[in-house]
């Protein structure tokens, strides 16, 4: 069974035993607005929970995406590199940006579930 | 972007209720609650304006009349354009200037009369500009517009869009204006704007702002555009933002608008900084801004160093983004003299990692200002 995760900075990692998809909520692309380019990071890189693992820039401004837990990217979404739209078109399905192999699945308590997320953007907005 | 300290409170421009009303963004800019996108977003905002018309608040920017006798003269002592040969009725882009030929400002000058100017200024410089205007020019009479709200109605269908409310605009010259009557109230039209494209810009009293602008938005053609489109129309058509751009410590010549001085000004001076500004003219600026092609599609931001084909620094970008025209990002920067030519190639050092770019020739979009039939 899969469960989702949500970190302040707003990316999600739904994760299935020990494998995390990341990706940004739908209220972050709202945030960004007109996602143009993505930069990934390499296969088989290490990250630290709360470490930079990706870059989304939109037509404004450059923002971070930080790895909600620490793991090895095992896959990323070649996809968005050539389509950075499908961030906003599909941010929790084809706009994912990386698969991580969790190093420390206690990390993901520290995360907020969907209810707390929830509440979390609310005050946001 | 904003200059207002952060705990005053937000002006507001008359059509702050329709922003809110068409679902717009607001965000803080110079002091006021601007929208910055529609939902649309920017990049539809943007392409709209180029293919139809975009409708932009810019009320925010400060207007005023500056009259009394030998104006002309009197306010060519404060900026390089060639106003005495302006002829009545047309508009000049000119810069206030400090004493070390500084841009203090950038603004447009309409010559209405012998005796009267109107002029229209950034809003994040417009209470120093003014200060500074009346303050130098205390024998003339500055009257600050500000119950006058200000749009620009850009993009190919404008001229047919407000030649059908306001008949004999589709034949003015581009950087000419005239004032008009409509519903009671005049307008100052003027053949001008931020974009590269053809257009207005439209000032009309406050309280007749809003029906003005929905009388506008009657026509399918024409959409609210925010201040994100703005900025990444005007940096396609190669225009400075004032405070990114150009600022105190760039000169005219430094930042690439010698073309708004004219051969008597150069030669003859009489402005601020005059002799800094000959200087440049005659010897070269040590440094000149220039446009930032990008071979791939990382964008690069203001602030980014740039850094020649040695790895030395060679400069600065001053603003950058992607360009949706262009569909791949562009920039503008400060480089030494010496890498300034087009062709030259250069990097642009962002997250550590330089990104190849090539010096190119503003603007990076054709413009379409209209000079006539």
């Amino acid at each position: 069974m899969s469960q989702t995760r949500y970190t302040k900075d707003h990316e999600y990692i739904r994760v299935d035993g020990d494998v995390g998809i990341v990706g940004i909520t739908d209220f972050a692309q709202k945030q960004l607005g007109d996602v143009v380019f993505v930069e990934l990071p390499q296969v088989g890189k290490s990250v630290a929970k709360g470490a930079e693992a990706a870059v989304v820039e939109s037509v404004k401004a450059a923002s971070e995406v930080y790895a909600p837990v620490a793991g090895e990217i095992i896959a990323v979404n070649g996809d968005i590199e050539g389509h950075p739209g499908l961030v906003n078109e599909d941010p929790s399905g084809k706009g994912w940006f990386l698969k991580l192999r969790i190093a420390d699945a206690s990390e993901l308590s520290d995360l907020m579930d969907e209810a707390a997320y929830t509440a979390f953007v609310s005050a946001c907005s | 972007m904003a200059d207002a300290s952060e705990n005053a409170p937000l002006a507001v421009t008359p059509l702050n209720a329709l922003h809110r009303a068409s679902g717009a963004r607001m965000v803080p800019f110079a002091g006021y609650d601007m929208p910055v996108q529609y939902p649309d977003g920017i990049l539809t905002e943007h392409l709209h304006t180029r293919t139809q018309a975009g409708l932009f608040d810019v009320s925010h920017m400060g207007q005023a009349f500056l009259s009394g006798a030998n104006v002309i003269a009197r306010f060519e002592t404060l900026v390089p354009g060639d106003l005495a040969a302006l002829a009545q009725g047309r508009i000049r882009y000119t810069q206030l200037l400090n004493e070390e030929g500084g841009i203090l400002d950038d603004m447009m000058v309409t010559r209405l009369a012998d005796d009267r100017l109107f002029l229209v200024v950034n809003a994040a410089c417009k209470h120093q500009d003014f200060a500074h205007i009346a303050r130098a020019l205390s024998d003339l009479t500055l009257d600050i517009l500000d119950t006058r709200a200000l749009l620009a109605l850009q993009g190919p269908q404008a001229a047919t869009v407000l030649g059908a409310l306001l008949p004999g605009v589709e034949d003015m010259p581009f950087m000419s204006a005239k004032n008009i009557m409509h519903a009671g109230v005049e307008l100052y039209v003027s053949r001008s704007g931020y974009t590269g494209e053809d257009g207005y810009e439209i000032s009309v009293p406050d309280a007749r702002a809003e029906a003005f602008a929905k009388t506008l938005l009657v026509d399918e053609r024409v959409k609210l555009i925010g201040l994100g489109a703005r900025d990444s129309l005007r940096l396609e058509a190669g225009l400075c933002l004032y405070g990114h751009d150009i600022d105190t410590t760039t000169t005219p010549i430094e930042g690439d608008l010698i073309w708004s001085i004219s051969k008597r000004r150069r030669a003859e001076g009489g402005f601020p900084g005059a002799a800094h500004v000959q200087k440049h003219i005659a010897e070269g600026a040590p440094r000149k801004r220039v446009g930032l092609a990008l071979d791939g599609k990382a964008p690069a931001r203001e602030g980014a160093d740039i850094a020649d084909s040695a790895g030395a620094i060679i400069g600065r970008v001053t603003s950058g983004g992607f360009a949706p025209s262009l569909q791949k990002p562009i920039a503008m920067g400060y480089v030494d003299a010496a890498h300034a030519a087009p062709g030259t190639e250069l990097n642009l050092m962002v997250r550590g990692k330089p990104l190849l770019a090539h010096v190119v020739a503003f603007p990076f979009v054709p413009t379409r200002y209209y000079r006539g039939k």
